[in-house]
């Protein structure tokens, strides 16, 4: 396989299966989530402004007081990377083109040069909460061969994508190719893995809202 | 006896709900909940993240409920839960976990951690693997009426005592009153003046309130080891009394866990809401206050700050009232940072306090630290409060660093300066 | 043809100055020290008679003449054809004048005369199935004729992606068979010049550099010339820019084409394409297919054709949402069926509850 079959395969059966895998995985595993249920509070509840699930799904992006100081790394760092995933993924034109074609939205995208520096800072900050990962008792704790295996997966879109971009290491072509194969792996792993925090945050958020604003709490 | 393995995965699956697979789903190991918690805080040991003290529950849920995990289980990859894995979560699930819910509060992906560890102790509890104090005062509050193994003789005698203090009459299985009276354990035996101040008040504010000879006792150990069908007998001494004596309000005392068991448990294990409605004596105070009935003659003079109870404001819900009347009573109330709804908890509630091995009170005493700080910070010798649980907890906790702090309850101190 | 090129050149009406400016131009194109310029110049404009006139044999192949039609056409009257003065082309189906018996006579008398010195260059592709049934030239198929010819030359030139990768004849279903030179012969040095058809400087620049250091050119992991291969078309684009800043044509007729921003949106394929396209131009540097408004073809690139179409933008993905409505049927299947299964489940564990008493509290 030549590097243009290798691309002409990661764009078009390849990221067949990956997207087929990935809807697959999401619907399967939303319903298998949120098909158990459950159990309507009988007691009578205390209404108070801002304690309801609509209100925590949005309070919790924001960090609770005292808690930024207490773990700056796990805060800065994750606010860096995730607004950077979001602006690589969302502002970058191909990507727009993309998501265009397979949905007929676009929106103005920002010029490459900021992607690029934003894909620098993504990567930085990423390397930074992997150290913290390492180095925090806690966190390393409570990491399992899962959490190191996601963050790699994480990694090696944004890596491959500003390698491709800057004509690093292998040609262009190949680059992308292995872009796009990364993306796949990654759109594969994410129902299955904590990764699929992107769907289940929402709803986490809206119980824990919910369940403490019956209770009259803003949580 | 009878408790098992099987019943404790049996309890597990039932109780596992959507909240708690979202939950588990949504977390990404970033460890914040364990800068929320003051066991965590206060030793610095990693194995007191709150999440991680739901490790067992979240493998009975991966296995049992989803198909990853079952083909997971299937071939030897996720091990099954063990009772020796239990013993050993016993500590982090009970003597470690105050049911604070401060990790809650924090955790980005918005997990209810505390949720989740009120679920677990269901099946620590009937796999037998509940702490000895916890099963103690579950045991004596079935068997005799109360945690403490107190009997009415016992409220008999406080009530006597309060008569003779006011000089007033206080009813007793009194039907069509407004409000019945429950106290907890630790009122009757170590604060009996909060009966007393309660006399006082709602003379004032010509409120008729009555006790129940058959259901005196507020607080509810079932819910605190975890046992929703002891939970519910419990609790239902006092909704059967309410309903027969056809009262308008219960009235929840200055105890934590017994307005959680009450005002928002109960109905849930009893499966319907009460005929009549449950209100906390500080809900009764504020109002009181805000109509203008609560009028001070004189008002405390040393600088002082509140310890909010968690299972009344964090976890409870009542958040506004207690700062007013704080400040009614106080001149000198310094808000503390961490207040309200982010208030570190004792370090005894959710039943820890019950537990009376030498490491769990050790533990509790490192914890205490927290709100030793708090204090020390603030450069204050009074902290009031409005929880009997708490009261003991930080009492206890003053003894073991040797502080000379004062510790009061509000509605006593509310009681004590108002205007005869 | 007589006495030295350089004599030629003159009565031609071409000074040796252009011609030696041409020598470094081409030599500063394939990134040459300067000194190669005029190396190249010294040693084209001596050769002198036809024992010093390397011999280069052109086997056609499945081809459509483009290749021959791009180095000709193009370049003539202009200095570049004239280069083919210094070899001595001894077979080209296009260009020679002998036909029939006298061609094939002239081909093998090629062949033994320059055994083992003389220069091959194949376009268009060679079929294989069939038995190579295909494509015959004089009895002979493709293949017979390509293995016997390569066994006495001193190097071979793939003119054209044909020759180079398969090109057109392989794209799918590619029913002759069709392979790339590179596909057969494995034992002598394989030059490709890949293109559809290549830039015609690019050609006579390799055959220049062969002439002049008698060696193959560097080459990359395609066998493609690093000189005119190294960058791609994207990289050395005058629309670069545009693409930079998110400017980009939507369609040929809207006004980004107008303003002549980037036309990678509509398919351009100059991210993936190595060739010298940007720098050399085309028809003697008059322009290219970017700079007239249409996106790279890409047909430099190994199996451009089957490359999912050349109005299809690069980051486009083939078909993704054919699969995806199944997977997603699939999924919701998946996902009710494990509701039962587990509700199944919890009623089970409810039913298997038994009211828990004091004594369910103690082992």
């Amino acid at each position: 396989m030549n590097e243009m079959q290798f691309l002409t395969w990661v764009r078009g059966p390849g990221l067949d299966i990956a997207i087929g895998i990935f809807l697959l995985g999401v619907l399967w595993r939303l319903i298998e989530i949120y098909s158990l249920g459950r159990k309507v509070d009988v007691a009578p509840g205390r209404h108070r402004d801002g304690a309801s699930g609509l209100h925590t799904v949005f309070r919790r992006s924001v960090p609770p007081p005292g808690m930024i100081k207490r773990s700056p790394v796990t805060y800065i760092g994750g606010y860096v990377f995730h607004i950077g995933l979001a602006i690589i993924v969302f502002l970058f034109e191909p990507h727009i083109i993309l998501i265009r074609d397979l949905t007929g939205l676009s929106w103005p995208g920002l010029p490459s040069q900021v992607i690029d520096l934003v894909s620098v800072i993504t990567l930085g900050a990423m390397l930074v909460v992997l150290a913290d990962r390492i180095k925090n008792p806690v966190k390393r704790y409570l990491s399992t061969f899962a959490d190191w295996f996601t963050w790699t997966l994480t990694f090696l879109p944004v890596l491959t994508g500003w390698m491709a971009v800057q004509h690093l290491l292998l040609p262009y072509t190949t680059m992308l190719a292995l872009h796009i194969l990364s993306v796949e792996l990654l759109l594969i792993v994410l129902p299955f893995t904590k990764l699929f925090h992107a769907f289940t945050v929402f709803g986490s958020r809206w119980y824990l809202g919910k369940i403490n604003g019956h209770r009259g709490v803003p949580v | 006896m009878s408790a098992s393995l099987q019943k404790g995965i049996n309890a597990l699956k039932e109780v596992i709900d959507a909240p708690v697979a979202s939950y588990f789903n949504s977390c990404v190991h970033c460890g914040l909940c364990a800068e929320a918690c003051l066991f965590h805080l206060e030793t610095g040991d990693p194995k007191y993240t709150p999440i991680h003290k739901l490790e067992p529950l979240r493998r009975v849920y991966e296995q049992e409920y989803t198909l990853l995990g079952r083909l997971k289980k299937m071939v030897g990859l996720s091990k099954a839960v063990t009772d020796d894995e239990l013993e050993e979560w016993k500590e982090l699930v009970y003597d470690s976990c105050t049911m604070c819910g401060r990790c809650s509060m924090v955790c980005p992906v918005g997990n209810d951690i505390v949720y989740m560890v009120r679920k677990l102790r269901e099946g620590m509890a009937v796999s037998g693997h509940a702490p000895d104090g916890i099963k103690g005062a579950t045991k004596r509050t079935v068997e005799i009426g109360g945690p403490m193994g107190l009997k009415w003789p016992a409220v008999a005698n406080v009530i006597k005592k309060a008569e003779a203090a006011t000089g007033e009459t206080i009813n007793v299985d009194k039907p069509g009153v407004d409000y019945l009276v429950l106290l907890s354990s630790m009122e009757i035996v170590n604060y009996p003046e909060y009966l007393e101040a309660l006399v006082k008040i709602f003379k004032k504010a010509g409120i008729t309130f009555t006790l129940a000879s058959d259901a005196f006792e507020a607080t509810n150990a079932g819910m605190q080891i975890g046992a929703s069908d002891i939970a519910k007998v419990i609790v239902s001494r006092i909704i059967n009394s309410a309903e027969k004596l056809g009262v308008k309000y219960v009235l929840s005392p200055e105890c934590g866990h017994a307005y959680m068991a009450i005002r928002w448990e109960g109905p849930n294990l009893i499966g319907r809401p009460y005929k009549f409605e449950v209100r906390h004596v500080l809900e009764v105070l504020e109002e009181l206050r805000q109509k203008g009935v609560l009028k001070m003659k004189d008002k405390f003079k040393e600088p002082l700050i509140l310890h909010d109870p968690c299972q009344i404001v964090r976890r409870g819900g009542v958040l506004e009232a207690p700062e007013p009347l704080v400040q009614t009573v106080a001149e000198n109330y310094i808000p503390i940072v961490d207040k309200q709804k982010w208030n570190w908890c004792c370090g005894g509630g959710g039943g820890a306090s019950a537990i009376h091995t030498e490491e769990a009170e050790a533990l509790r005493a490192k914890a205490f630290r927290i709100k030793k700080r708090q204090i020390e910070e603030n450069g204050v010798n009074t902290m009031v409060t409005f929880c009997a649980n708490c009261r003991i907890v930080i009492e206890e906790g003053f003894d073991h660093y040797e502080m000379n702090t004062q510790l009061l309850g509000l509605t006593e101190l509310l009681a004590e300066h108002l205007e005869d | 043809m007589q006495g030295p090129l350089i004599d030629t050149l003159a009565r031609r009406g071409v000074t040796r100055r252009t011609f030696f400016k041409y020598c470094a131009t081409l030599a500063s194109l394939m990134a040459l020290p300067p000194s190669a310029g005029r190396a190249m110049a010294e040693a084209m404009a001596a050769a002198p008679a036809a024992s010093r006139r390397p011999s280069v044999i052109w086997l056609p192949f499945q081809e459509c003449t483009g290749c021959t039609e791009s180095i000709t056409r193009s370049h003539s009257p202009s200095i570049e054809g004239l280069i083919f003065d210094a070899i001595s082309l001894d077979y080209q189906e296009t260009l020679m004048a002998a036909a029939g018996h006298q061609a094939e006579e002239a081909l093998h008398h090629a062949m033994k005369e320059n055994e083992g010195k003389y220069l091959l260059i194949v376009d268009g592709s060679i079929p294989l199935g069939l038995d190579g049934a295909y494509s015959c030239i004089a009895g002979k198929t493709n293949l017979e004729a390509l293995k016997e010819a390569a066994k006495g030359a001193a190097a071979i030139v793939a003119m054209g992606s044909c020759a180079a990768f398969g090109g057109i004849p392989k794209a799918n279903p590619n029913p002759t068979g069709a392979v790339s030179v590179s596909d057969i012969i494995k034992d002598k040095p394989i030059i490709n010049i890949p293109g559809c058809p290549p830039i015609p400087v690019v050609m006579t620049g390799v055959l220049a550099h062969y002439l002049t250091f008698g060696t193959v050119p560097e080459l990359d992991k395609l066998g493609r010339p690093k000189a005119f291969y190294g960058e791609t078309i994207h990289d050395r684009c005058y629309r670069r820019p545009f693409y930079d800043q998110g400017k980009f044509a939507k369609t040929f007729d809207d006004e980004g084409a107008r303003k002549g921003w980037c036309l990678f949106e509509l398919g351009c394929k100059g991210p993936v394409t190595y060739n010298a396209c940007a720098t050399v131009k085309w028809n003697a540097g008059t322009s290219w297919p970017v700079e007239s408004g249409h996106g790279c073809l890409g047909c430099s690139e190994p199996d451009f054709w089957d490359g999912g179409g050349f109005y299809r933008a690069l980051s486009r993905p083939a078909d993704p949402l054919k699969m995806a409505a199944t997977a997603a049927a699939v999924g919701a299947a998946a996902g009710v069926a494990i509701t039962f299964a587990n509700r199944a489940k919890k009623s089970s564990a409810k039913a298997a509850h038994e009211t828990v008493t004091l004594a369910d509290l103690e082992k």
